[in-house]
C-alpha cells in the first residue's frame, strides 16, 4: 500500500519536477547563452507564459477527460477554428451591431454554442454507431474543417472590437484574462473529475467499460456529455484567443489536437483510459510552453523546439512504461 | 425467404460496400459531367492521387499489423527536402539512394521503438511527427529548397515524366501496389503481419517474431514515404518544409475507407488503393460539378463515418450500437 502511494506520488509529481528542472536549466543556461540581458525567471515572463499556454491548455484539459474515458478527439482544432469564425462573424451581423457592446456576450454564446453542437455531433455518432472515437473524430476533423472553409471561403475573417480587446488584455490580480480562464477551467474540471459522480464514472468507464456497464453506468450519454464538454472547451479556447487577435484564418487551429494530446500524455494520462489527472495536464501544458520559451531564450532556433518536444514525448512514454513495469514486479513479490 | 435475400443483399453491401459506393459515385459524377470519365481526366486524378496512394500502401502494412503511423506526413516533407538538397550537392544518381537510406533510418527508429520496445504507436509516431518536422526545419534552416537548374536535370522524370504514354507516378503507384499486394497476400511475411495484428499474443505463442514483424512494417512504410517524397520532389523541383503536413491523417482516412480496421488484422492493399481512388475521384468530381475544393472535406467526413459504420454494423449484425 505504501509503495503504491509512493509510486503514485512519483508519477503525479514527475511533471512538476520536470518543470522545476526546466526552470533551473534555462535560468543557468540563459546566463551564458541568452542574447537578452533579462533573466529567464522574470516575473512578467512567467505571467506571459501562462497566458500563452491558455489556448492549447484549455483544450488539453478537455482532452484529459476524453482520454480518461479511453476515447480521443482529433477534431478540436477544427472546432476551435469554426467557433472563432462564429465569434468574429456574428459581431458583424446587423442586429448584433445594433446591440452595441451587448453583442459581445451574445457572440460568446454563439461561439460556445457552436462548440457544444459540434461536440454533440461527435458524441452522438460515437454513442449511436459504436464506431471508434478515433475514426469518428478523424472524419469530423476533415468535415468541420470543410465547414470552416464553407463559412467564409479561403478569406480570413476579421473583426476587431476594442471593448473585447481591452477585456482580453486586461490583468486582474496580475494575471491576464486568458490565464484566469485557463485556471478557472482547470479548477472546475478538477472538481468535476474528483468530487462528482460523473468524474468517478469517467475513470470507471476508462478502466473497464464492461464492468462499468454492468454497474449500471450509462456509457453512451456519458460519452455524449464529455464530447459536448470538449467542444465547449475548444470554443472557449477560441473565444479567449480571438477576442484579442480579432482575425482568424481558415487554417487556424490545425494540429492543435496533436499539441493538446502531447500535453495530456506528458501529464501522465493513459491513452488506454482509466488513469489521468487534470492537474497533471496543467503541468504538461506549462512544461511544453516553458520548453518553447526556454529554447527561444537560450537562442536555439525555434525549429528545434519540435524536435525536442517530440523526443521528450517518446522518452516520457518509455520512462512511464519502465516505472509501470517496476510496479508490476513489486506486486509479484 | 425474403428475410434471406434481404440478408444476402445486406451482407453483400456490407462486405463490398466500398466498391458499391465507388461505382455509384463514378456513375453519378459521370452523369453530372461527362468530362469526368474522359481518359485524360481519369489519368490526371490517378496521377495526383499517386503521392497519397504510395504513402497509404505502406501505412496499410502498419495498420494491418495493429499499429498507427502518424509520422508519414512530416517524414515525406523530410525526404522531399533532403533529396532536393542533395540533388544539387551530389547529383540525382547519388541523392536518391542517400535520401532513401536516411528515410529508412527514421523508419527503423520508429520500428525499433514500437516493435522492440513495445511503446504505444500512436504516441511514438505523434512524437516523431513533431520531431521529424523539427529535423526537417533544422536541416533546411527553415528555407524553401529549390533545384538550381530546373531544365537540365533528368530528375524530373519521376513527377511530370511519361513512359509509353503513361505518367510515371501512376506506373510507380501501380507497380508498388502490385508488389506490396503480392508480399501481403502471398508471402509468409504477409501472413505474419495479419497474425500479429489480429492477435499479437497468439502470434507470439505461435512462434512468430512479433517485434521483428512490426519493425518491418515500419520499414515498408518508410520506404513508401521515401518513394512518395521522390515523386513530390520531382514534380515540383522545389519545396516548402511543410509539404507533407496533414497528409498523415488523409492517408489514414484512405486506409480506413478501404476497410482496414484500426484494431489490426484486416485490410488489403487492393482495398486501400480503392480508398485512395475514392478520395481522389470525389475531390475531382466535386470540382467538376463546380464546388470549391473544400466541399470534399465534408463529403469525405460523411463517407468515412458511413463506411466504417456499415463495416462495424455488419460485424455485430445490427445497425445501432449496443452502447447503453
Amino acid at each position: 500500500m505504501t509503495s503504491d502511494t509512493r509510486a503514485n506520488l512519483i508519477k503525479q509529481g514527475a511533471i512538476w519536477a520536470f518543470i522545476v528542472v526546466e526552470l533551473i536549466f534555462f535560468s543557468i543556461a540563459g546566463e551564458y547563452l541568452s542574447v537578452s540581458d533579462k533573466a529567464f525567471m522574470d516575473f512578467d515572463n512567467m505571467l506571459l507564459l501562462l497566458k500563452q499556454s491558455a489556448p492549447i491548455g484549455i483544450i488539453a484539459l478537455g482532452m484529459t477527460i476524453i482520454m480518461i474515458n479511453g476515447n480521443i478527439d482529433l477534431s478540436v482544432g477544427a472546432t476551435f477554428a469554426l467557433a472563432a469564425i462564429v465569434l468574429l462573424d456574428s459581431m458583424t451581423w446587423p442586429f448584433m451591431q445594433a446591440l452595441g457592446d451587448w453583442a459581445i456576450p451574445l457572440a460568446w454564446l454563439f461561439a460556445l454554442g457552436t462548440g457544444v453542437v459540434l461536440g454533440a455531433i461527435n458524441g452522438l455518432i460515437v454513442w449511436k454507431t459504436g464506431v471508434d472515437a478515433f475514426i469518428v473524430t478523424l472524419g469530423s476533423m476533415l468535415g468541420y474543417r470543410g465547414l470552416v472553409f464553407i463559412y467564409n471561403g479561403e478569406q480570413p475573417t476579421s473583426h476587431l472590437n476594442w471593448t473585447l480587446v481591452d477585456f482580453a488584455e486586461a490583468q486582474f490580480l496580475g494575471l491576464h484574462t486568458a490565464t484566469w480562464f485557463l485556471l478557472g477551467a482547470a479548477l472546475v474540471l478538477w472538481l468535476l473529475m474528483t468530487k462528482t459522480v460523473h468524474g468517478r464514472n469517467a475513470y470507471a468507464i476508462g478502466n473497464n467499460r464492461e464492468a462499468a456497464v454492468n454497474a449500471g453506468i450509462r456509457v453512451g450519454p456519458h460519452f455524449l456529455w464529455n464530447f459536448m464538454l470538449i467542444g465547449f472547451l475548444a470554443a472557449l479556447s477560441a473565444v479567449v484567443f480571438y477576442s484579442e487577435s480579432g482575425s482568424v484564418n481558415p487554417n487556424d487551429g490545425m494540429l492543435y489536437e496533436l499539441w493538446a494530446i502531447t500535453a495530456v500524455v506528458l501529464g501522465g494520462t493513459k491513452l488506454s483510459g482509466g488513469y489521468g489527472s487534470i492537474v497533471a495536464t496543467l503541468g504538461g501544458v506549462i512544461a511544453i510552453q516553458l520548453l518553447r520559451k526556454g529554447l527561444g531564450h537560450i537562442g536555439a532556433d525555434t525549429e528545434t523546439v519540435n524536435l525536442v518536444i517530440g523526443l521528450i514525448l517518446i522518452a516520457v512514454l518509455f520512462l512511464d512504461r519502465q516505472l509501470n513495469r517496476k510496479g508490476k514486479e513489486a506486486l509479484k513479490t | 425467404m425474403a428475410e434471406l435475400t434481404k440478408k444476402g443483399i445486406g451482407g453483400f453491401i456490407a462486405r463490398h460496400g466500398i466498391l458499391v459506393a465507388f461505382a455509384l459515385f463514378m456513375v453519378g459524377f459521370a452523369l453530372a459531367n461527362p468530362r469526368f470519365i474522359a481518359i485524360d481526366n481519369i489519368s490526371g486524378v490517378i496521377r495526383s492521387s499517386a503521392i497519397l496512394g504510395v504513402m497509404a500502401l505502406g501505412v496499410t502494412f502498419v495498420v494491418i499489423g495493429g499499429n498507427l503511423d502518424l509520422s508519414v506526413g512530416s517524414m515525406m516533407s523530410f525526404s522531399t527536402i533532403v533529396v532536393l538538397d542533395l540533388h544539387d550537392k551530389m547529383g540525382p544518381a547519388l541523392a536518391i539512394p542517400a535520401m532513401f537510406a536516411m528515410t529508412l533510418c527514421l523508419g527503423a527508429f520508429i520500428g525499433f521503438l514500437v516493435g522492440y520496445l513495445k511503446l504505444n504507436s500512436l504516441i511514438v509516431t505523434l512524437g516523431m511527427l513533431s520531431a521529424i518536422h523539427g529535423l526537417t526545419l533544422t536541416y533546411s534552416g527553415g528555407k524553401n529548397m529549390d533545384i538550381a537548374d530546373k531544365q537540365g536535370t533528368w530528375f524530373s522524370i519521376f513527377g511530370p515524366g511519361e513512359i509509353l504514354g503513361i505518367p510515371v507516378p501512376i506506373l510507380i503507384f501501380a507497380l508498388l501496389a502490385a508488389v506490396l499486394s503480392m508480399i501481403l497476400s502471398k508471402t509468409p511475411f504477409g501472413r505474419k503481419v495479419y497474425a500479429v495484428g489480429g492477435n499479437g499474443t497468439a502470434a507470439t505463442f505461435s512462434g512468430i517474431p512479433r517485434a521483428r514483424v512490426v519493425f518491418l512494417t515500419y520499414i515498408m512504410s518508410a520506404f513508401c514515404v521515401a518513394t512518395a517524397g521522390l515523386i513530390q520532389a520531382s514534380r515540383s523541383l522545389g519545396s516548402q518544409n511543410t509539404v507533407g503536413q496533414g497528409l498523415e491523417l488523409e492517408v489514414l482516412a484512405a486506409v480506413i475507407l478501404g476497410g482496414a480496421s484500426l484494431l489490426g488484422g484486416s485490410g488489403t492493399v487492393f482495398k486501400t488503393v480503392i480508398g485512395v481512388l475514392i478520395l481522389g475521384f470525389i475531390q475531382n468530381g466535386l470540382l467538376l460539378i463546380g464546388l470549391a475544393f473544400y466541399a470534399q472535406y465534408v463529403v469525405t467526413w460523411v463517407i468515412i463515418i458511413l463506411a466504417v459504420w456499415l463495416d462495424v454494423a455488419a460485424k455485430r449484425g445490427r445497425l445501432w450500437s449496443p452502447i447503453a
